[in-house]
């Protein structure tokens, strides 16, 4: 092969990848081990790379501890609430009791965080969110982390991740390449702290064409952070709990603010309220525990998302759609309405582009709201990721196995959409778990836990062989055919991923059929993606970019298989709105009230399927019902 | 939409491919200027159309849903720590200029470089805190919370 490698020997900590939790992590990780040598490793420009390259208007994820407002088991309570209990509340507490430093020390740093003027707190667009002229806010925590690392590899797309030969399942590293240059790019080190991405565009979008890159989320986040773990052994959780957004049409662009801050509400294309009237049906579906809207309205106990999905589902399927979402009243303020395009153009410029496109204009009409595709991450109103070891002063023992963040594999720690069962993290929690990983591996470090590592030639030749190969099956199978891209011998990465995306979409509970699959369904699904694997083998890259799309598309399907057999195991419909298990329409919280765990087999490829315990955290108040 | 290049405008410095999150902004080889490779796997995301210091790059909405004829312009300072926008209406009716802060200090200048800071106590490595806290964690002077201190306990069974 004529591309060189680079090795990058001796290394501490390995960020890969470099959002949110990574540069928490590298920024943090400077700190615990000021003679440590610290490298990040990311596939774009860490100045604007992950989910908020473009910035964002606000933080979803704020306490407000200092000012009296929130406590952290509030707001351990709130995800409980939303996710339908399925949450690790050893992690988002210890994440929320951490968010606020983070938090502060963004405006510190020049972030721009609106003020309540009158109470002199950050300015509240709901209970968990705050305000912020976040424009720059990637390119601020980019300064963060790079004043921190002793070299940032930008360019460089982790492919896998490098595994001990001196001892079993301990992590060593990481391998890739430069998407620029072809190089092959080794990071041997003691610790991997994994900050990668969740999954966009593994299901089927409702865009067609050029617009299948308005997704939601980032369509640069590959499920990178779910593939590099699970291809190591590492065990996940809660892989089913893929998310669907109620969002503006299209655009896609957010309703946080809209909902909250600007008081917008939603009714069906006649003018009408219409979710109190699938209310009744769903109480039924889900028990009276998990939505009663009398004791909502008295409590402001909040009604989870996926269950305010549910009733445009159904209103749009029984015909009375599009939902609108009433702007008009709101936007007659000039101050309201510049803050609803500021809202755009902070997080979501594309939708202001379609606004402008299709003269919408919020103070005259009300838009058209949409559910998205579904989506497999775990720092918004999802909790998918790795099975992570907890806090040792609140997990208790099947939490916690020595190093907070770090996963079942020795020496691989993560942050943001990498660890499992923390919804609600957002940016600012994302960027607090990097930071909790960083401290975490650095004691690791020290307590002599990284000693002796060995990374054999072999396994990094095995390894470059592999990482080329989309490149080198290009070359070979080529010139059997004159011209064009279709061959019998290989696909190329469009051509996967549409094929991975109509796969999931139509098997794995996408928009084309509502949002429902069962166990037959689901079995089929599976057998399709063990045959698209064999032929991911023949997978053609004619250039360094398309090897990235190869690759991308490699960890997009092993996030789809994962989430696959996550949905086939829990046999009940935990969240109506996200997906409905059409053979278990029902919440079952005699046998579900549990976190799904799974560990894929790296040698055989199979996956072994358990439950494990849920713990809630319980105050003064709930302890003494419960006694 | 996808990002296009205008010809007139770009010289090919790179600023848009060094940036683009989705490796999709390229030099083409005969004309030595950037174009979109890959407009379906484009965000509008705007990171390369900031970067631009020729103003070359502009959006136009994604074909399968956006009709021709709108404008979303923008122009990002860095120096002055602001970025200031212009949206125009396909029909012309609604034509804003809007400005917003991007920093509030000059660039970089108020991030602490760690490996100056004072070294963490063995306390600190010992205790639950994290660079600068407990600051900014608590309302007074306490400490971080934990179980104890917030009187919480964990349990398992079916709680809501």
């Amino acid at each position: 092969m004529a591309y060189k490698t680079v090795v990058e020997d001796n290394i501490d900590i390995l960020v890969a990848g470099a959002g949110l939790g990574g540069t928490g992590a590298a920024f943090e990780a400077r700190y615990w081990g000021q003679d440590k040598k610290i490298v990040i490793a990311e596939k774009a420009n860490i100045d604007r790379s992950g989910a908020v390259a473009q910035g964002l208007y606000a933080i979803n994820c704020y306490m407000g501890t200092r000012f009296g407002e929130n406590n952290p088991e509030d707001h351990v309570h709130y995800a409980r609430i939303d996710l339908m209990g399925m949450v690790r509340e050893d992690l988002l507490f210890d994440m929320a009791r951490h968010v606020d430093s983070a938090v502060h020390q963004f405006e510190e740093w020049g972030m721009p965080i609106m003020r309540d003027k009158e109470k002199g707190s950050y300015l509240r667009e709901g209970r968990w969110q705050i305000m912020i002229h976040g424009e720059s806010y990637k390119p601020l925590v980019a300064e963060a982390a790079k004043k921190s690392a002793d070299k940032v590899y930008n360019r460089v797309c982790i492919t896998h991740l490098l595994m001990d030969d001196a001892k079993e399942n301990r992590v060593a590293g990481a391998v890739g390449f430069n998407v620029r240059t072809g190089d092959f790019h080794v990071f041997k080190s003691k610790t991997v702290i994994c900050g990668a991405g969740g999954a966009s565009n593994i299901f089927k979008p409702r865009s067609t064409g050029e617009g299948s890159g308005r997704v939601w989320y980032a369509p640069w986040s590959s499920g990178s952070a779910y593939a590099l773990m699970i291809n190591a052994g590492a065990k996940m959780t809660q892989m089913e709990n893929r998310i669907v957004l109620a969002r503006f049409k299209d655009g896609y662009g957010p309703v946080g603010a809209y909902f909250l801050h600007l008081k917008t509400y939603t009714q069906n294309a006649y003018g009408e309220e219409y979710e109190s009237k699938w209310f009744p049906a769903l109480q039924e579906m889900v028990g009276k525990e998990y939505l009663d809207p009398e004791l909502s309205h008295a409590t402001h106990r909040p009604i989870p998302t996926c269950l305010r999905n549910h009733a445009i589902i159904n209103e749009v399927n029984a015909g009375r759609g599009p939902i609108h979402m009433v702007t008009m009243h709101s936007f007659q303020d000039p101050h309201l309405e510049e803050i609803g395009w500021h809202n755009f153009l902070g997080m979501t410029v594309g939708q202001a582009v379609l606004w402008a496109a299709t003269d919408v204009d919020p103070k005259n009409e009300n838009p058209e709201l949409t559910t998205s595709e579904p989506y497999v991450m775990g720092s918004h109103a999802t909790g998918s990721g790795a099975w992570c070891s907890g806090p040792e002063d609140i997990s208790p023992p099947e939490y916690q196995w020595g190093y907070n963040r770090m996963m079942t594999v020795e020496g691989l720690f993560g942050a943001g959409d990498a660890v499992g069962g923390t919804p609600h993290a957002f940016s600012s929690g994302s960027f607090t778990e990097g930071r909790i990983a960083a401290k975490s591996a650095c004691k690791y470090i020290d307590d002599g836990k990284g000693e002796g590592i060995k990374v054999s030639d072999r396994q990094i030749n095995a390894l470059k062989e592999e990482v080329f190969k989309p490149m080198e099956h290009y070359k070979v199978h080529r010139n059997e055919i004159v011209a064009g891209d279709v061959n019998p011998n290989y696909l190329n990465p469009r051509q996967f991923l549409d094929r991975l995306q109509k796969l999931m979409d139509e098997y794995g509970g996408g928009v084309t059929v509502s949002y429902v699959t069962n166990d037959k369904l689901l079995s089929i699904g599976l057998k399709k993606l063990q045959i698209m694997e064999e032929d991911l083998e023949k997978i053609a890259a004619k250039d360094t970019h398309e090897l990235l799309r190869a690759w991308e598309v490699k960890h997009r399907h092993r996030t789809s298989e994962c989430v696959l057999q996550h949905t086939l195991f829990r046999k009940e419909t935990r969240w109506p709105g996200y997906y409905y298990r059409g053979d278990a329409m029902k919440l079952d919280d005699e046998n579900w009230h549990v976190l799904t765990v799974s560990r894929r087999d790296p040698k055989t490829g199979k996956y072994t399927m358990e439950k494990a315990p849920l713990y809630h955290l319980l105050d003064k108040t709930e302890l003494a019902a419960a006694e | 939409m996808p990002t296009f290049v205008y010809m007139t405008r770009c010289d090919g410095c790179g600023h848009c491919v060094d940036i683009c999150p989705s490796d999709i902004m390229h030099i083409d080889k005969t004309y030595r200027r950037a174009y979109n490779i890959e407009p379906s796997m484009c965000w509008e995301c705007y990171s390369c159309v900031k970067a631009c210091p020729q103003h070359a790059i502009d959006v136009r909405g994604y074909a399968d849903f956006a009709p021709l004829g709108h404008s979303v312009r923008v122009d990002r300072d860095e120096e002055k720590g602001v970025i200031s926008w212009r949206i125009k209406f396909r029909n012309g009716k609604k034509d804003m200029t809007l400005l917003a802060p991007i920093t509030t200090k000059p660039w970089g200048t108020a991030i602490p470089n760690l490996s100056e800071a004072p070294a963490p106590t063995k306390e600190q490595r010992d205790s639950q805190l994290l660079y600068n806290e407990p600051k900014y964690i608590r309302m007074d002077d306490g400490g971080i919370h934990t179980l104890e201190t917030n009187g919480l306990k964990m349990k398992q069974g079916v709680y809501y």
